[in-house]
């Protein structure tokens, strides 16, 4: 079983595509949707929720007043400044405990609070996991984490070939949580300097941990000369580019008829992401042969 | 008035707004906080001046005074730090700088040292007071470094933050506090569904917003749709227009390439003067 995160750096360059496109084109895999605080891929692939679990992440302290003296020794040693008039505001609170071994009082505990849901669920192109983090709550990488840990057991369970991630936008503990030990990343980017600047930062992190990329260009026709510099970075650092896809409406339309780009007819479009994926399941095949 | 711009779905045209707004405005701060992914540089152009280092405390033990008690461990609500028999296991990425390990070591082994996680860079972008941070590679932790910026804001001055994609922790971090929320969307499912997450977390944070649509016809009507059912006001709308995606390509900002929305960026700008007052 090999594992695929499909990943940008910039958002909106176009991962949750391409992923509903994998899932329709590939025949024997789990997708797991970790972009857990924005995620959109449930809107193509209408899961219906098979299990659903409550996501515990951190903990926020909580101050009981009818104990607290006041005395401002928690104010002082908090360095998230989360302790307002003798209370802990939640969203400032880091979930560190410091102040609570700080308090005389014993006046202070960490309450553990339910920050997220995840789900496996069943979908026309196989088995989904996703989640969906509370509303300003942290921890988003162990949420990440453990989406991924359930894609890998029903991935096991059913013997399928393939886990193909969608990733989070950025490069931070989300996107790292994502790509740790996967077999290989498939960057999604766009030939516009912000495109180009986040693809590098993004393939930094990749080799950072040691993680193989392909990349793919998106609506490559709107600057040909910024494709062509793409494809020049890529070469000066042996990347393989896996496709350059086409700027068309349809695909746009395809994500309002709640359908991926190869189950409403793209055209030019349809045929490259088609063949992205024969590139990038031959990349994993051949990582499974060395 | 601090004016923070964010969008939940990532793409839709955040610093595209954020840079010609401020343009437009013409002085003041502009903050990138989008500290992952920083991109309003490419388009404002500043002239940098001032490199800060950013780091978070982390501990350094001193194993000839360390009786590897393991209480470090044992209060370390991040798996930070480990005690196996006789010797202190530190992993620096997970470590929150919350200082609890050497707040509790009895023997006072613990000492603290900046690591550093990102750099803060200022400039001027002709009257603009420009400042973004940059984390650095294979950094899991935004928020000290977006802190660090926004501490840059001092009362009284204008200011506009360009936050990062998504609702968790660095945009909470990003537009918290901001007096309000410029949300940049795209009419399509993915653009409500995310725009939809950025208003719950806005009302958490009981910050006040309104909507930019973007490339706005380009999907269906269920954008403005929720806009009118949940009472937000839709302060400005883009067509799709092959030219503002190729200036944007370029690097150059909207106001450049196109300045026929001079006019509509000052409207946007003495609408959300005229929300925020109310």
């Amino acid at each position: 079983m090999k594992q695929l995160t499909i990943i940008s750096g910039k958002g909106g360059t176009g991962k949750t595509t391409i992923t509903a496109a994998f899932a329709t084109l590939s025949d024997s895999h789990v997708i797991a949707d970790c972009d857990v605080d924005a995620a959109d891929l449930h809107l193509i692939l209408d899961p219906a929720i098979e299990r659903s679990e409550e996501f515990y992440g951190g903990k926020t302290a909580v101050i009981d007043s009818g104990k607290c003296t006041q005395c401002d020794e928690c104010v002082r040693v908090c360095r998230f400044d989360a302790v307002k008039d003798y209370t802990v505001d939640p969203i400032s609170c880091e979930g560190c405990g410091v102040c609570v071994l700080a308090c005389p009082e014993g006046a202070i505990a960490m309450v553990r609070h339910m920050s997220g849901q995840w789900f496996i669920s069943h979908t026309r192109s196989g088995y989904m996991t996703h989640a969906r983090l509370g509303i300003a709550e942290e921890n988003s990488g162990k949420l990440v984490t453990l989406v991924r840990q359930q894609a890998k057991l029903i991935a096991e369970r059913e013997k399928k070939e393939y886990i193909i991630i969608d990733g989070p936008p950025g490069i931070g503990c989300p996107v790292i949580a994502a790509i740790a030990g996967v077999d290989l990343l498939l960057a999604v980017t766009e030939p516009t300097l912000s495109g180009i600047h986040d693809l590098e930062r993004v393939v930094g992190v990749a080799n950072h941990f040691n993680i193989p990329v392909m990349v793919c260009i998106n609506k490559y026709d709107i600057n040909p000369d910024n494709t062509s510099k793409i494809e020049g970075y890529c070469s000066e650092n042996n990347l393989k580019v896996a496709g350059r896809i086409l700027y068309d409406p349809r695909v746009t339309k395809a994500m309002v008829n709640r359908k991926s780009a190869i189950e409403y007819p793209c055209g030019e479009v349809s045929k490259e992401v088609t063949r992205v994926w024969e590139k990038v399941e031959q990349r994993l095949k051949h990582r499974e042969n060395q | 008035m601090i004016i923070s711009v964010a969008s939940g779905k990532g793409g839709t045209g955040k610093t595209t707004i954020a840079t010609s707004l401020a343009l437009c405005w013409g002085e003041g701060l502009f903050l990138d906080c989008d500290v992952e992914e920083p991109n309003a540089h490419i388009f404002l152009k500043p002239h940098i001046n001032e490199r800060i280092s950013v780091g978070i405390p982390v501990p350094e033990v001193d194993e000839s005074k360390c009786s590897f008690c393991g209480k470090c461990a044992e209060v370390c609500e991040f798996n930070a730090i480990v005690v196996i028999k006789k010797k202190v296991l530190f992993f620096p990425e997970l470590c929150h700088g919350c200082g609890g390990c050497s707040y509790i070591c009895p023997e006072k082994a613990i000492k603290e040292v900046e690591r550093e996680i990102g750099v803060v860079e200022r400039g001027r972008s002709g009257k603009i007071d420009f400042i973004h941070g940059i984390l650095n590679v294979g950094e899991p932790m935004a928020p000290p470094l977006i802190r660090q910026v926004k501490r840059h804001i001092n009362s009284g001055t204008n200011a506009i933050i360009d936050a990062s994609p998504g609702t968790s922790c660095p945009v909470v971090e990003a537009v918290n506090r901001s007096d309000f929320c410029l949300l940049v969307t795209e009419p399509t499912p993915f653009g409500l569904n995310d725009l939809k997450l950025a208003v719950e977390m806005l009302r958490k944070l009981t910050i006040p917003c309104g909507v930019v649509i973007n490339c706005a016809d380009i999907g269906d009507e269920e954008v403005e749709k929720y806009c009118k059912d949940e009472d937000i006001p839709i302060l400005m709308t883009i067509p799709w227009d092959r030219r503002i995606a190729e200036a944007y390509s370029k690097g150059i900002t909207l106001i450049d390439a196109l300045p026929e929305f001079q006019n509509s960026l000052s409207q946007l700008y003495g609408k959300i003067e005229r929300l925020y007052k109310r």
